[in-house]
This record gives structure tokens, sequence and C-alpha cells, in this order.
């Protein structure tokens, strides 16, 4: 599965105050590791908000707003995409992540849809089917023993 | 955080941590269950601990020194503790904990380079394919027996048979834990490559069962392949096979129709195409070839790979450079599904005639009697030729040879199809 980490914008990521070097050497240290285990797809970081730009939809009208945007912690910083097994082991790697933000940090777990979660095997036909075959699969188990 | 959470938690680091720990034990005991239980013994003893202790900062070093403590104890009364493991075990109790950073990272390198010893051993030729695929996923994959039995649709006491067994032959044969050098490396090294494609190819184009894809197993060869470059980076065919895995996995979800049936290469929507996939197998194919690698088996593959990916529409298809990949990889690895694609690719280029006799002269290739696809792509070739009747008795054979129930439902859908469209 696909997991997004969205690194939450803090005061200091929206005043555009860049991470010291040694925050900047233990981050290069983690995204090493991500890459090693074979988990990071990809991964990067936003300017500030006052970079930014809205566009807002009201029906059919389109205004565009300029950042900055007051509430900072809505905002994101930063993000990367991983490849993992599970939530759970997704968890334990961004708690392995240098504080990223200054002192209090927020990364926010999102998984990605995958085809699995809307495509045919949803419908009662495929999943009466999967169960069936779950069930040979125990039998034939059972027959072994 | 709550008990329950605690061990799932505890177990989730486990799992990250377990490839690294069996590996890592293995200078200790040379055997592969005594690492493992090892390791067992080691989340054990995490789940006592660690709800009274709290997570430890870094629990990856804290099970591997439980573990290297353990086994130091069964050394010690086994006596079979020689120097070298006295040292190691001095080495242990004396270290500090200062320079922490310093040490996890030459602790890193350590343990990357025995989990490419690893990764020898687990695909060792002594073993045969089926063994090398189950104890590779088991051990470097970090899968279980029950999720290995899942994917390939086998009964788990099977599973957990071969692994025994696989784990039984490598001791008998005393294959050593090192990666190999010199001249063996090479033949060494296309073991390990061809168990992660083997995994890889059971997932995209399942051979056995009601599915056409199991995204779960092209997922796990990704990771292992990808988890192979950073161990083995100078190696240009690791590249070439991540490039060749990433951008054919580029493609998967364009490949399933909404009834899950399989969507043919040239009539997918090629913007549902996963441009990041693209980009990391185009970026891998270019390391691939940097390092002089760009005739290899899999970079060759991958590169073909890349002239699809690169096509925005189906008819912008360089077909004809396509045609010279497929010539360079018939003379570097000769095979009839190699010779099969390579007319497909010059029916593309230069004509359906020409494609035909190619395929023609393949017909009595006994390699490919009973392969479903030399009479799709013939009737494929037959039906552009506008001989129906021959095209759909080419579609209804095919279908009878296919395993896989979506496939043969298109092949039969195509031969009910056929002279219709004209």
């Amino acid at each position: 599965m696909r997991v997004m980490v969205i690194v939450k914008a803090s005061k200091d990521t929206e005043a555009g105050i860049m991470p010291s070097e040694q925050m900047l050497s233990e981050m290069t240290s983690y995204n090493e590791q991500l890459v090693k285990a074979g988990i990071m797809l990809a991964g990067d970081g936003l300017k500030p908000s006052s970079a930014g730009a809205r566009v807002q939809f009201s029906g059919k009208k389109r205004a565009v707003v300029d950042g900055p945007f007051a509430e900072t912690k809505e905002l994101i910083a930063g993000f990367w995409i991983w490849q993992v097994k599970s939530m759970e082991e997704a968890l334990e790697w961004a708690k392995r992540c240098p504080n990223p933000t200054g002192e209090d940090s927020v990364l926010e777990l999102r998984p990605f849809f995958e085809a699995t979660d809307f495509g045919d095997e949803f419908t009662p036909e495929l999943r009466a089917k999967e169960e069936q075959l779950a069930k040979g699969i125990r039998e034939n188990q059972a027959a072994k023993r | 955080m709550t008990a329950p959470d605690l061990s799932r938690s505890i177990v989730a680091i486990w799992r990250i941590e377990f490839p690294r720990l069996v590996a890592g034990l293995m200078r200790y005991t040379g055997d592969l269950s005594g690492s493992e239980d090892l390791a067992q013994d080691a989340l054990v003893a995490a789940l006592e601990h660690w709800p009274r202790t709290g997570v430890p900062e870094r629990p990856g070093a804290w099970l591997m020194t439980t573990a290297r403590r353990r086994a130091l104890d069964q050394l010690r009364r086994t006596k079979m503790l020689d120097r070298r493991h006295e040292q190691l075990g001095r080495e242990l109790d004396a270290r500090p904990d200062t320079h922490a950073e310093e040490r996890d990272a030459a602790l890193d390198d350590e343990y990357g380079d025995d989990l490419l010893r690893l990764m020898f051993v687990t695909c060792h030729p002594v073993l045969s394919s089926d063994a090398r695929v189950t104890l590779t996923l088991r051990l470097l994959g970090g899968l279980t027996a029950e999720e290995i039995a899942r994917a390939y649709l086998a009964p788990v006491p099977t599973i957990e048979q071969r692994i025994v067994r696989a784990k039984r032959t490598l001791a008998e044969a005393r294959v050593p834990f090192e990666a190999p050098r010199g001249p063996e490396r090479a033949e060494r090294l296309a073991s390990v490559l061809g168990v992660i494609y083997l995994v890889f190819n059971e997932g995209y184009a399942a051979t056995r069962g009601d599915d056409w894809l199991r995204p779960a197993l092209c997922e796990d060869a990704l990771r292992l392949g990808r988890v192979l470059a950073e161990l083995a980076p100078e190696e240009p065919e690791v590249h070439g096979l991540v490039a060749l895995m990433e951008l054919t996995s580029s493609r998967a979800r364009a490949r399933v129709g909404p009834g899950g049936e399989p969507v043919l290469l040239m009539d997918q929507d090629r913007g549902r195409w996963d441009q990041l996939l693209i980009s990391r197998g185009l970026a891998a194919l270019t390391r691939a070839e940097a390092l002089g690698g760009a005739r290899g088996v899999y970079a060759l593959q991958a590169a073909i790979a890349a002239c699809h990916a690169q096509a925005r529409e189906a008819s912008h298809t360089d077909w004809e450079r396509i045609v010279a990949l497929y010539d360079a990889l018939a003379a570097l690895a000769p095979s009839p599904v190699v010779e099969l694609n390579r007319a497909v690719a010059v029916s593309m280029a230069f004509g359906p005639a020409a494609g035909l006799e190619l395929v023609d002269q393949l017909a009595s290739e006994p390699a490919l009697a009973g392969y479903h696809l030399l009479p799709a792509a013939r009737g494929d070739l037959l039906e552009r030729l506008g001989r129906a009747e021959e095209a759909r008795a080419e579609f209804a054979r095919a279908a009878s040879l296919t395993r896989n129930a979506r496939e043969q439902k298109v092949l039969l859908d195509r031969a009910a199809g056929c002279g219709e469209r004209r």
C-alpha cells in the first residue's frame, strides 16, 4: 500500500526559517534509511504558504487567493510517498523521523486509495468467490494435517 | 498507548527489523533456523520488557543486542565459542553508548553487507526455484508463511514445509554465509535477480487462479529490488531489473478493466499509467546504462518497456527501436518467447504479413507447444490480415491453453468477435 506522509507546517516553516545544518544532516540520514528499506517512492519540501496561492470554487465561479494563509496548523510544509505493507509499518517509520519542524511537529499519515478499495473486489459476486477460495484452501489444509 | 496498540507496534517494529536481525545473527550461528529462532526470542523479550520500560529510542539496535547476547550465551553453553566470537562478545559488552549515531551508521553498513549475504544464501542454486522464492520472501521480504501461502494460493503447511526443507538443504550443503566474488558472483547475482523477477511475474501475470494481477507480490518484488539496488549499487543489472519492474508496474492500473478482465497494452488508457513509477523506472534505467549495463538482459527489457512508457499514444510507439532492442535481446538470451515478442514488434513496425512469417517459423518450436500466447499472437495477425476464420480457430486454441480464467474469457470473446468488426 502507498501512504502519503504529510509534514504539517509550523510557525518556523511558515516564517521561511531554513532548517539548521544538523537538522538537514539528520533528515538526510533518515531519508537514506527509507531508501535502503525500499519504501521511499518520493518526497519533497514545500515553500511557505506566502509563496502559494489558492483557487476557490463557488459553483461556476473561480477566484484566486494569494498566500500567506492564516491557519498554520492546517497547512503543509512537505510530504513523502511511501510504499509499505501496513499502516503499522508506516507509523513505526514515521516515529523514527527526526522532529521535522522545530519543537512541536506533526506528521499526518494518509493511505492512498488502492484499486481494491473500489474495484471489482467489492462486488458481492467476487467477494463470494474469494470466500469460497479461502474455504477451499482451509479444507485442503485440514485434509493434509 | 493502550496494551493492544503497544503490542501491535512492537510486532510492526520487529517485522521491520526481522530481515536485518536474521542477517546479522547469521555471523554468529551460520545457520538460518538458529538465527530465525534468536530473532523470535528477541521479539518475546521485547514483548516482555517494552510494556514496562517503553519502546527504546533505537528499537532495532535493542533487538539486535538482545538477540546477539542470547546467541553468545548459547555459544558459550555449547563451548563453540572461538576467538572471533569471543572478540565480538567483548565488543558487545564494552561498547559505550556514546557516539551512538556514528556507531549506528557503522552498524548499518555492517547489516547491509549481512543482508546482501543473506540474499545470496536464500537464492542459492542448491535450492529449487520454488524454495528460493519462498525462503527469500520469508527471510528478506519478512512475509509470514501464511502471507506467502495466500499469495501463491497454496496451503500453509506446504509453505512451512518448503521453508524447513530449504533451510535443511542449505545446512547440509554447508552453504557459506558470504557474498561470492570473482566469476561466481555474476552467476549468483543472476540467481538473486531471477528470484526477484519470478516473484514479480507471479504477481503481474498470475499463472494460477482467477486473478489477472496480484499486486501484493509485485510490491514485494519491487521492494526487494529497491533494497538490493542500495546493497549492490555498482551492479548495472540490478538497476536494469528495478527499472523493468517499475516500468511494468506503472501500467498495472490500466491493465485491468472494470470487470477485472485484462486490457492489452495497445488498448490501455495511458492516462492511467502511473507517472511516478515511470519516472522512477526511467531513472533506474539511466543508472543501469551509466554503469555500462545498457545491453543487460533486464536493461534491454526495461528499455523496451521505456519505449512504451514514453509513447503518449499507442500510435506513437517507436516500434522500430523496439524491434532493434528485441534483436539485441534475442542475440544475448535467445528464447522462443523473445522471438515471439520480436515477431509481434516486427508486425507493428513492418506490417502483419512480416510478423506472421516469423510467427509461423515458431509454430514447430517444442518449447512453445503449450504456450497460449503463440496462437493468441497468430490469431491477432491473421485477424489484421482479414483471415477471420483462421484467426477464430487460433483464439479458441489459445483460450484452451491458458490456465488463467480471466485471460481465457478475453480470448474466447476475441474468437467470437472475429470477422464481426469488418
